[in-house]
Protein backbone atom coordinates (compact mmCIF):
# COMPACT_ATOMS: atom_id res chain seq x y z
CA UNK A 1 0.00 0.00 0.00
CA UNK A 2 1.45 3.50 -0.56
CA UNK A 3 2.67 5.43 2.61
CA UNK A 4 1.58 8.95 3.31
CA UNK A 5 3.03 10.70 5.67
CA UNK A 6 0.94 13.59 6.95
CA UNK A 7 3.34 15.99 9.50
CA UNK A 8 2.04 17.58 12.19
CA UNK A 9 3.36 20.75 13.69
CA UNK A 10 2.41 22.24 17.54
CA UNK A 11 -0.74 23.92 15.91
CA UNK A 12 -1.18 22.28 12.71
CA UNK A 13 -5.02 21.51 12.60
CA UNK A 14 -6.20 20.12 9.27
CA UNK A 15 -4.21 16.89 9.89
CA UNK A 16 -6.92 14.44 10.85
CA UNK A 17 -8.85 15.92 7.80
CA UNK A 18 -6.16 15.33 5.69
CA UNK A 19 -5.05 11.85 6.66
CA UNK A 20 -8.53 10.82 6.85
CA UNK A 21 -8.93 12.00 3.05
CA UNK A 22 -5.82 10.06 1.34
CA UNK A 23 -7.21 6.80 3.86
CA UNK A 24 -10.24 7.13 1.83
CA UNK A 25 -8.41 7.22 -1.07
CA UNK A 26 -7.13 4.03 -0.04
CA UNK A 27 -3.45 5.32 1.22
CA UNK A 28 -1.86 3.41 4.46
CA UNK A 29 -1.39 6.90 6.32
CA UNK A 30 0.43 8.09 9.52
CA UNK A 31 1.12 10.90 11.45
CA UNK A 32 4.86 12.06 11.67
CA UNK A 33 5.23 14.39 15.09
CA UNK A 34 7.66 17.76 13.67
CA UNK A 35 10.39 16.64 16.00
CA UNK A 36 10.56 13.38 14.51
CA UNK A 37 13.80 12.98 11.97
CA UNK A 38 12.11 9.84 10.15
CA UNK A 39 9.15 9.67 7.76
CA UNK A 40 9.37 5.80 8.03
CA UNK A 41 9.08 5.36 4.33
CA UNK A 42 6.62 7.43 3.33
CA UNK A 43 6.06 7.62 -0.39
CA UNK A 44 4.08 10.68 -0.13
CA UNK A 45 4.67 13.40 2.44
CA UNK A 46 1.46 16.04 3.31
CA UNK A 47 2.05 19.32 5.20
CA UNK A 48 -1.16 20.11 6.51
CA UNK A 49 -3.26 23.27 6.91
CA UNK A 50 -3.38 24.98 10.15
CA UNK A 51 -1.13 27.53 12.48
CA UNK A 52 1.74 26.10 13.28
CA UNK A 53 3.69 27.80 16.49
CA UNK A 54 0.58 30.25 16.47
CA UNK A 55 1.57 31.58 12.76
CA UNK A 56 4.40 33.88 15.10
CA UNK A 57 6.83 35.71 13.50
CA UNK A 58 5.49 34.63 10.16
CA UNK A 59 3.41 31.97 8.99
CA UNK A 60 5.48 28.40 8.63
CA UNK A 61 8.89 30.56 9.55
CA UNK A 62 9.47 29.11 12.52
CA UNK A 63 8.01 25.40 11.45
CA UNK A 64 10.56 25.10 8.60
CA UNK A 65 13.30 24.71 10.90
CA UNK A 66 11.55 22.18 12.75
CA UNK A 67 13.82 18.67 12.78
CA UNK A 68 11.01 16.79 10.02
CA UNK A 69 12.04 19.46 7.57
CA UNK A 70 15.57 17.74 7.01
CA UNK A 71 13.66 14.66 5.88
CA UNK A 72 11.02 16.24 3.64
CA UNK A 73 13.45 18.48 1.86
CA UNK A 74 15.65 15.10 1.19
CA UNK A 75 12.68 13.75 0.32
CA UNK A 76 11.47 16.57 -1.96
CA UNK A 77 15.41 17.03 -3.47
CA UNK A 78 14.57 12.91 -4.30
CA UNK A 79 11.82 13.37 -6.03
CA UNK A 80 9.08 12.35 -3.52
CA UNK A 81 5.41 13.97 -3.91
CA UNK A 82 5.31 16.68 -1.31
CA UNK A 83 2.06 18.24 -0.50
CA UNK A 84 1.51 21.68 0.99
CA UNK A 85 -1.95 22.87 2.21
CA UNK A 86 -2.26 25.81 2.80
CA UNK A 87 -0.46 26.32 6.53
CA UNK A 88 1.54 23.79 4.61
CA UNK A 89 2.17 25.59 1.40
CA UNK A 90 3.33 28.76 4.00
CA UNK A 91 5.95 26.31 5.19
CA UNK A 92 7.32 25.08 1.49
CA UNK A 93 7.74 29.17 0.49
CA UNK A 94 9.16 29.58 3.80
CA UNK A 95 11.81 26.28 3.53
CA UNK A 96 12.54 27.30 -0.32
CA UNK A 97 11.14 24.39 -1.01
CA UNK A 98 8.50 26.38 -2.91
CA UNK A 99 9.32 30.06 -4.64
CA UNK A 100 8.09 33.48 -3.34
CA UNK A 101 5.69 33.77 -0.42
CA UNK A 102 2.09 33.96 1.31
CA UNK A 103 1.39 37.10 2.95
CA UNK A 104 -1.53 38.65 4.92
CA UNK A 105 -4.60 39.05 2.50
CA UNK A 106 -5.38 41.76 0.53
CA UNK A 107 -8.84 42.35 2.43
CA UNK A 108 -6.91 42.36 5.73
CA UNK A 109 -9.54 39.90 6.90
CA UNK A 110 -9.56 36.22 7.35
CA UNK A 111 -11.12 34.43 4.69
CA UNK A 112 -13.62 31.40 5.21
CA UNK A 113 -15.77 30.74 2.07
CA UNK A 114 -16.02 28.41 -1.02
CA UNK A 115 -14.01 29.24 -4.26
CA UNK A 116 -14.18 28.00 -7.94
CA UNK A 117 -10.58 27.04 -8.40
CA UNK A 118 -9.64 25.93 -12.24
CA UNK A 119 -6.66 23.26 -12.23
CA UNK A 120 -3.91 24.37 -14.88
CA UNK A 121 -0.77 21.80 -14.24
CA UNK A 122 -2.87 18.29 -14.46
CA UNK A 123 1.55 17.06 -14.92
CA UNK A 124 2.02 16.67 -10.94
CA UNK A 125 1.05 13.70 -8.72
CA UNK A 126 -1.75 15.65 -6.87
CA UNK A 127 -3.63 16.63 -10.07
CA UNK A 128 -3.17 14.11 -12.93
CA UNK A 129 -6.19 12.63 -12.70
CA UNK A 130 -8.26 15.80 -12.99
CA UNK A 131 -9.42 16.97 -16.74
CA UNK A 132 -7.03 19.43 -17.86
CA UNK A 133 -8.43 23.18 -17.40
CA UNK A 134 -11.41 21.84 -15.03
CA UNK A 135 -12.81 24.15 -12.81
CA UNK A 136 -14.44 23.24 -9.34
CA UNK A 137 -14.74 24.47 -5.97
CA UNK A 138 -12.95 23.97 -2.54
CA UNK A 139 -12.95 26.01 0.58
CA UNK A 140 -10.27 28.48 1.77
CA UNK A 141 -9.69 29.31 5.46
CA UNK A 142 -6.80 31.64 5.67
CA UNK A 143 -5.82 34.97 6.95
CA UNK A 144 -2.19 35.09 4.91
CA UNK A 145 -3.11 33.69 1.40
CA UNK A 146 -1.86 36.32 -0.86
CA UNK A 147 0.57 34.62 -3.14
CA UNK A 148 3.49 36.79 -4.16
CA UNK A 149 6.71 36.70 -5.88
CA UNK A 150 9.37 38.80 -7.59
CA UNK A 151 8.03 39.66 -11.66
CA UNK A 152 10.81 36.82 -12.58
CA UNK A 153 9.75 34.10 -10.63
CA UNK A 154 6.01 34.81 -12.04
CA UNK A 155 7.18 35.12 -15.11
CA UNK A 156 8.68 31.58 -14.86
CA UNK A 157 5.99 29.60 -13.42
CA UNK A 158 3.32 30.83 -15.52
CA UNK A 159 6.14 29.64 -18.77
CA UNK A 160 6.74 26.54 -17.16
CA UNK A 161 3.45 25.93 -16.51
CA UNK A 162 3.94 25.72 -12.92
CA UNK A 163 0.21 27.59 -11.74
CA UNK A 164 -1.47 24.32 -10.32
CA UNK A 165 -4.80 25.95 -9.02
CA UNK A 166 -5.94 29.44 -10.08
CA UNK A 167 -8.53 31.17 -8.48
CA UNK A 168 -11.21 31.45 -11.54
CA UNK A 169 -11.53 35.37 -12.61
CA UNK A 170 -13.25 37.78 -10.25
CA UNK A 171 -13.07 35.07 -7.53
CA UNK A 172 -9.36 35.74 -5.88
CA UNK A 173 -10.04 36.42 -2.12
CA UNK A 174 -6.71 37.46 -1.17
CA UNK A 175 -5.27 39.31 -3.56
CA UNK A 176 -2.83 36.76 -4.78
CA UNK A 177 -0.70 38.03 -8.04
CA UNK A 178 -1.87 36.50 -11.01
CA UNK A 179 -4.88 34.73 -9.18
CA UNK A 180 -2.75 31.79 -7.89
CA UNK A 181 -3.79 29.25 -5.88
CA UNK A 182 -1.37 26.60 -5.62
CA UNK A 183 2.34 25.89 -7.59
CA UNK A 184 4.74 23.44 -8.05
CA UNK A 185 8.40 22.69 -8.18
CA UNK A 186 10.38 22.80 -11.46
CA UNK A 187 10.56 19.36 -11.34
CA UNK A 188 6.83 19.07 -10.37
CA UNK A 189 6.97 17.01 -7.37
CA UNK A 190 6.57 19.43 -5.21
CA UNK A 191 3.09 21.48 -4.68
CA UNK A 192 1.42 24.01 -2.74
CA UNK A 193 -2.21 24.95 -2.48
CA UNK A 194 -3.77 27.42 -0.40
CA UNK A 195 -7.63 26.13 -0.81
CA UNK A 196 -8.33 22.76 1.52
CA UNK A 197 -9.11 19.83 -0.49
CA UNK A 198 -9.14 17.89 2.26
CA UNK A 199 -12.38 19.77 3.08
CA UNK A 200 -14.33 19.02 0.26
CA UNK A 201 -13.90 14.71 0.04
CA UNK A 202 -17.58 13.82 0.40
CA UNK A 203 -21.24 15.95 -1.38
CA UNK A 204 -22.04 15.95 3.00
CA UNK A 205 -19.09 18.54 3.08
CA UNK A 206 -20.59 20.85 0.29
CA UNK A 207 -18.49 19.17 -2.46
CA UNK A 208 -16.26 16.14 -3.26
CA UNK A 209 -13.94 18.09 -6.05
CA UNK A 210 -11.17 17.95 -3.84
CA UNK A 211 -11.15 13.71 -3.48
CA UNK A 212 -9.06 13.59 -6.76
CA UNK A 213 -5.96 15.38 -5.46
CA UNK A 214 -6.10 12.24 -2.92
CA UNK A 215 -6.91 9.55 -5.55
CA UNK A 216 -4.36 11.37 -8.05
CA UNK A 217 -1.35 11.14 -5.43
CA UNK A 218 -2.16 7.20 -4.36
CA UNK A 219 -2.50 6.25 -8.29
CA UNK A 220 0.56 8.03 -9.55
CA UNK A 221 2.51 6.07 -6.43
CA UNK A 222 1.21 2.85 -7.63
CA UNK A 223 1.88 3.29 -10.84
CA UNK A 224 5.39 4.99 -10.12
CA UNK A 225 5.93 1.29 -7.85
CA UNK A 226 5.34 -0.41 -10.68
CA UNK A 227 2.23 -2.34 -9.49
CA UNK A 228 -1.29 -2.25 -7.59
CA UNK A 229 -1.93 -0.50 -4.54
CA UNK B 1 32.03 39.61 26.27
CA UNK B 2 30.22 42.73 26.09
CA UNK B 3 26.75 43.05 26.08
CA UNK B 4 24.75 45.08 23.07
CA UNK B 5 21.01 45.72 23.00
CA UNK B 6 19.89 45.03 19.71
CA UNK B 7 16.97 46.88 17.82
CA UNK B 8 15.87 45.11 14.19
CA UNK B 9 13.58 46.74 12.49
CA UNK B 10 11.43 44.87 9.42
CA UNK B 11 9.21 46.62 7.25
CA UNK B 12 7.38 45.02 4.23
CA UNK B 13 9.06 45.86 0.96
CA UNK B 14 8.00 49.65 -0.70
CA UNK B 15 7.01 47.76 -4.03
CA UNK B 16 4.82 45.12 -1.48
CA UNK B 17 1.39 46.01 -1.49
CA UNK B 18 0.21 47.13 2.13
CA UNK B 19 -2.74 46.61 2.95
CA UNK B 20 -2.81 47.01 6.97
CA UNK B 21 -0.55 50.12 5.99
CA UNK B 22 -3.42 51.69 3.54
CA UNK B 23 -5.90 50.89 6.48
CA UNK B 24 -4.31 53.09 9.05
CA UNK B 25 -3.30 55.47 6.47
CA UNK B 26 -7.33 56.08 5.78
CA UNK B 27 -8.01 56.04 9.60
CA UNK B 28 -5.29 58.82 9.92
CA UNK B 29 -6.89 61.13 7.61
CA UNK B 30 -10.43 60.61 9.00
CA UNK B 31 -9.19 61.58 11.88
CA UNK B 32 -7.89 64.84 10.94
CA UNK B 33 -4.33 64.03 9.84
CA UNK B 34 -4.55 64.55 6.12
CA UNK B 35 -1.01 64.98 4.98
CA UNK B 36 0.14 61.67 6.16
CA UNK B 37 0.68 59.71 3.22
CA UNK B 38 2.65 56.28 2.23
CA UNK B 39 1.83 54.84 5.76
CA UNK B 40 3.89 51.24 5.97
CA UNK B 41 3.55 48.87 9.04
CA UNK B 42 6.42 46.68 10.44
CA UNK B 43 7.47 44.85 13.38
CA UNK B 44 10.57 45.48 15.48
CA UNK B 45 12.26 43.01 17.51
CA UNK B 46 14.73 43.55 20.44
CA UNK B 47 16.67 41.31 22.18
CA UNK B 48 20.63 41.76 24.09
CA UNK B 49 23.48 40.09 22.36
CA UNK B 50 26.63 38.90 24.00
CA UNK B 51 29.70 39.26 21.26
CA UNK B 52 33.24 40.15 21.06
CA UNK B 53 32.80 43.40 19.16
CA UNK B 54 30.02 45.55 17.86
CA UNK B 55 30.56 44.35 14.14
CA UNK B 56 30.51 40.81 15.30
CA UNK B 57 27.11 41.34 16.61
CA UNK B 58 25.86 42.57 13.78
CA UNK B 59 27.36 40.21 11.51
CA UNK B 60 25.80 37.59 13.99
CA UNK B 61 21.87 40.18 13.61
CA UNK B 62 22.22 39.93 9.72
CA UNK B 63 22.33 36.08 9.48
CA UNK B 64 19.20 35.98 12.06
CA UNK B 65 17.56 38.27 10.01
CA UNK B 66 18.67 36.53 6.39
CA UNK B 67 17.61 33.15 8.27
CA UNK B 68 14.34 33.88 10.31
CA UNK B 69 13.77 37.27 11.84
CA UNK B 70 13.27 38.57 7.87
CA UNK B 71 11.58 37.08 4.99
CA UNK B 72 13.31 38.85 1.63
CA UNK B 73 10.91 38.08 -1.19
CA UNK B 74 8.60 40.22 1.22
CA UNK B 75 10.34 42.11 3.77
CA UNK B 76 13.09 44.50 4.50
CA UNK B 77 15.24 44.83 7.96
CA UNK B 78 17.04 47.47 9.94
CA UNK B 79 19.46 46.84 12.19
CA UNK B 80 20.66 49.12 15.36
CA UNK B 81 23.20 47.62 17.83
CA UNK B 82 24.57 49.73 20.68
CA UNK B 83 26.31 48.63 23.83
CA UNK B 84 24.37 47.76 26.84
CA UNK B 85 24.91 50.38 29.43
Amino acid sequence: MIRVAVVRFPGSNCDEDTLRAFALAGAQTYFVWHRERSLQGADVVVLPGGFAYGDYLRAGAIARFSPVMDSVTDHARAGGPVLGICNGFQVLCEAGLLPGALTRNAGLTFVSRPVRVRVEAIDTPFTRCYPPGAIFTLPVAHGEGRYIAPPEVLDELESEGRVVLRYVEGTNPNGSANDIAGIANRERNVVGIMPHPERAVDPLLGSADGFMMFVSAVQSMALTSGGGP
Amino acid sequence: MPDYEVEVKVMPRKSLLDPQGQTVEHALHALGFEQVRGVRIGRAIKFSLSSASAEEAERSVRAMCQRLLANPVTEDFFIAVKEAP
